[in-house]
């Protein structure tokens, strides 16, 4: 039923209306995503209130492509100038920059793009079958079991995110209590507003990650000084094809890496752990370990293939349970709630025409972004000679642009600079912010299913026990959360074998 | 590094009392129909007081000589900062697009020390595209002030 299905979709998707706007957006995450203090969360809150008169199809093909050119394009970042756009390309860094400055920046350049493309077609493919299974068995769930997964994707936080598990629960409470400021739906009172009118609108996730993820990332890049360094890069037909000649030989790194991407990515936060576990992985099974590090194309296909699997595998959870599985998917699922779209299983028999047209749609998007990529990289390479100067009050007036649309409140720029410096401090102090922002877009949807778990139950909290799939469900989230505590040992394990990650 | 992790945690200790604070205001036990509106918050109050508390006892214990953020480091930061809160205070009066070409222009000149001709292309030309971008393609109204009231806008 797959089959037919897709074909439908493609039938949506590649009209030419869809093809543009596939292009467009593409063209623009890649901009995005080459730009330093923007990646593919920021640019589609940018994009999002743009998208409000578009048919829905079309402004979720657009913020998807945006999306795939954005993971193009922090690759492109990584591996010239070593600033990596998105934390899951910072594993690209390790081999990409060595790479660049041996002069064979278009040789990694070609290896991250056809790693990410093969990397998300294996997703895309896995989507395309499990997607209406994983729909179905959704359909059974009640709130005891949405609370159960909402409690599993934080706890994949504490347990997998790779920090400090207190200072990612800390985070997670902050995004929690930051989302239920303002009018409480079910009881119509206000709550933590202390008679401060503008604290009754509540805080806006779009502003918070435009603040958090913009803002901040510009404070933490002019640390080393005002200015962003690159290197040239050489590409041409002829490195593209000498390239392409030399990855089957990489075939078991692919496999690996598209395999952990997909697995990691129904979690949030998925892409980064994924991208580093891939290269840890490939460097361990590697004949050659001691050349990872110093420039081996081998060291930019594993953490690529992995990041771009686990992206696109984070569109399943998405749209078929309503739990988006990376930063950028939860501002999509933002989107999707605007444009009057209820996401979760019934998404499937009720808009059928939008959920195939998005899943066709990641198939040209990615055949569309790994061409295009790979023939505009020189002019991608240009944006960054942009001088300084230039640059980051653009970036700024961009933020504030993007800040104000959402409500047309100048409250809201201020939240953004507030924003961007609590970024800027919780990076240093290793404070994931990933956490924070999926806890303010799920805030409302997690406290109401406990709620009303909490009334079927009469009040206990063994309802999250005693259901079966809420039972294991639970029972997996608690693990994650003990695991920390359980294996002091393995983190230490973990970060002798790769650096943590900057954020997640 | 440990005095800026201490302020940090002591901060969302002080975040978590205000939470607990107004939960226990607006009720957190059972109403007639279910928990009520300050359940929820009193436990993540609750939590982040404890998450906080033990977050601010370990960076205590831990002695490390990695300071927080050096003066070289702190100073380009700054220098990104404080010329950017000063146009968001400008936004209010003059509008965002006048705001934006006095940063962009004041920004080339003064880090970049870009010469006058490109300083004041950029500074007017910028604006005026994304005035046409959001304005008038994308019908996205901003913040404007005197200049485009006297422009008609």
């Amino acid at each position: 039923m797959g089959v037919e299905n897709l074909f439908h979709g493609f039938q949506i998707a590649v009209t030419p209306f869809n093809l543009a706007v596939a292009v467009l957006g593409i063209t623009l995450g890649t901009i995005i995503g080459v730009l330093p203090g923007l990646g593919g969360a920021n640019g589609v809150a940018i994009l999002l209130p743009l998208t409000f008169t578009m048919p829905p199809t079309s402004a979720i093909i657009l913020l998807t492509s945006l999306y795939w050119g954005a993971l193009f394009g922090g690759a492109i970042t990584s591996v010239l100038f070593n600033i990596p756009g998105e934390p899951w390309s910072v594993a690209t860094t390790f081999d990409g920059y060595p790479l660049a400055r041996q002069g064979q920046g278009g040789q990694a350049l070609t290896a991250a793009f056809s790693s990410s493309f093969i990397g998300a077609l294996f997703s895309i493919v896995l989507i395309t079958f499990f997607a209406p299974i994983l729909a179905e068995i959704a359909l059974r769930f009640g709130p005891p079991e949405f609370f159960a997964i909402q409690l599993l994707t934080f706890s994949s936080f504490i347990g997998l995110g790779g920090g400090d598990p207190l200072k990612s629960l800390v985070s997670i409470l902050l995004g929690f209590i930051l989302a239920a400021v303002g009018l409480d739906v079910v009881t119509g009172q206000l709550r933590m507003t202390f008679g401060v009118v503008d604290l009754m609108k509540g805080f806006d996730f779009i502003i918070a990650v435009i603040g958090l993820f913009g803002i901040g990332e510009i404070l933490l890049s002019v640390e080393e000084g005002l200015s962003f360094k690159g290197a040239s890069t050489g590409m041409n037909l002829r490195v593209v094809l000498e390239t392409w000649k030399t990855l089957p030989r990489y075939a078991r790194t692919f496999a690996r890496g598209a395999f952990i991407g997909f697995w990691m990515g129904f979690k949030p936060g998925g892409a980064t752990p994924a991208s580093f576990m891939s290269y840890a992985f490939a460097k361990r099974f590697s004949k050659h370990p001691e050349r990872f590090g110093k420039g081996e194309i081998e060291g930019v296909v594993a953490p690529e293939t992995a990041a771009h699997a686990a992206g696109v595998a984070a569109m399943l959870p998405m749209i078929t349970l309503g739990i988006p599985g990376s930063p950028t998917a939860a501002v999509m699922l933002g989107g999707l709630i605007i444009w009057g779209l209820q996401p979760g299983p019934l998404l499937f028999t009720e808009k059928p025409d939008f959920v195939w047209g998005l899943i066709a749609s990641m198939y040209t998007g990615n055949i569309i972004g790994v061409l295009m990529v790979l023939a505009f990289v020189p002019f991608f390479a240009a944006i960054l000679r942009i001088p300084f100067a230039i640059l980051t009050p653009l970036i700024v007036v961009v933020c504030a642009i993007g800040s104000y649309a959402v409500h047309n409140s100048m409250i809201d720029i201020w939240y953004m600079l507030i924003f961007g410096v609590v970024g800027y401090v919780f990076k240093k102090l290793d404070y994931p912010l990933a956490p924070l922002v999926l806890a303010l877009v799920l805030g409302d949807l997690a406290e109401n299913a406990l709620r009303q778990s909490l009334i079927m139950s009469q009040g206990s909290l063994a309802i999250f026990v005693s259901r079966p799939i809420a039972g294991v469900i639970t029972a997996a989230a608690v693990f994650f959360f003990v695991l920390p505590i359980l294996t002091p040992g393995w983190r230490r394990l973990r970060g002798a074998v790769m650096p943590a990650p900057r954020s997640s | 590094m440990r005095a800026a992790d201490l302020a940090t945690a002591s901060i969302l200790m002080l975040l978590g009392g205000v939470v607990v604070f107004d939960s226990l205001r607006i009720g957190i036990g059972w109403g007639t129909d279910g928990p009520r509106a300050g359940f929820f918050p009193f436990w993540l109050g609750t939590i982040l007081i404890f998450a906080s508390v033990t977050i601010g006892v370990q960076a205590w214990r831990r002695t490390t000589d990695r300071p927080f953020v050096t003066r070289s480091q702190l100073g380009p930061v700054l220098k990104v900062l404080w010329p950017a809160t000063l146009m968001v205070v400008l936004i209010t009066p003059l509008g965002l697009y006048v705001a934006a070409a006095l940063y962009l222009g004041f920004y080339m000149r003064w880090v970049g020390r870009h010469g006058w001709l490109a300083v004041v292309l950029c500074a007017i030309g910028v604006p005026l595209v994304t005035f046409a971008v959001f304005e008038l393609w994308f019908l996205v109204p901003m913040p404007k002030g005197p200049l485009e009231a006297w422009l008609g806008y």
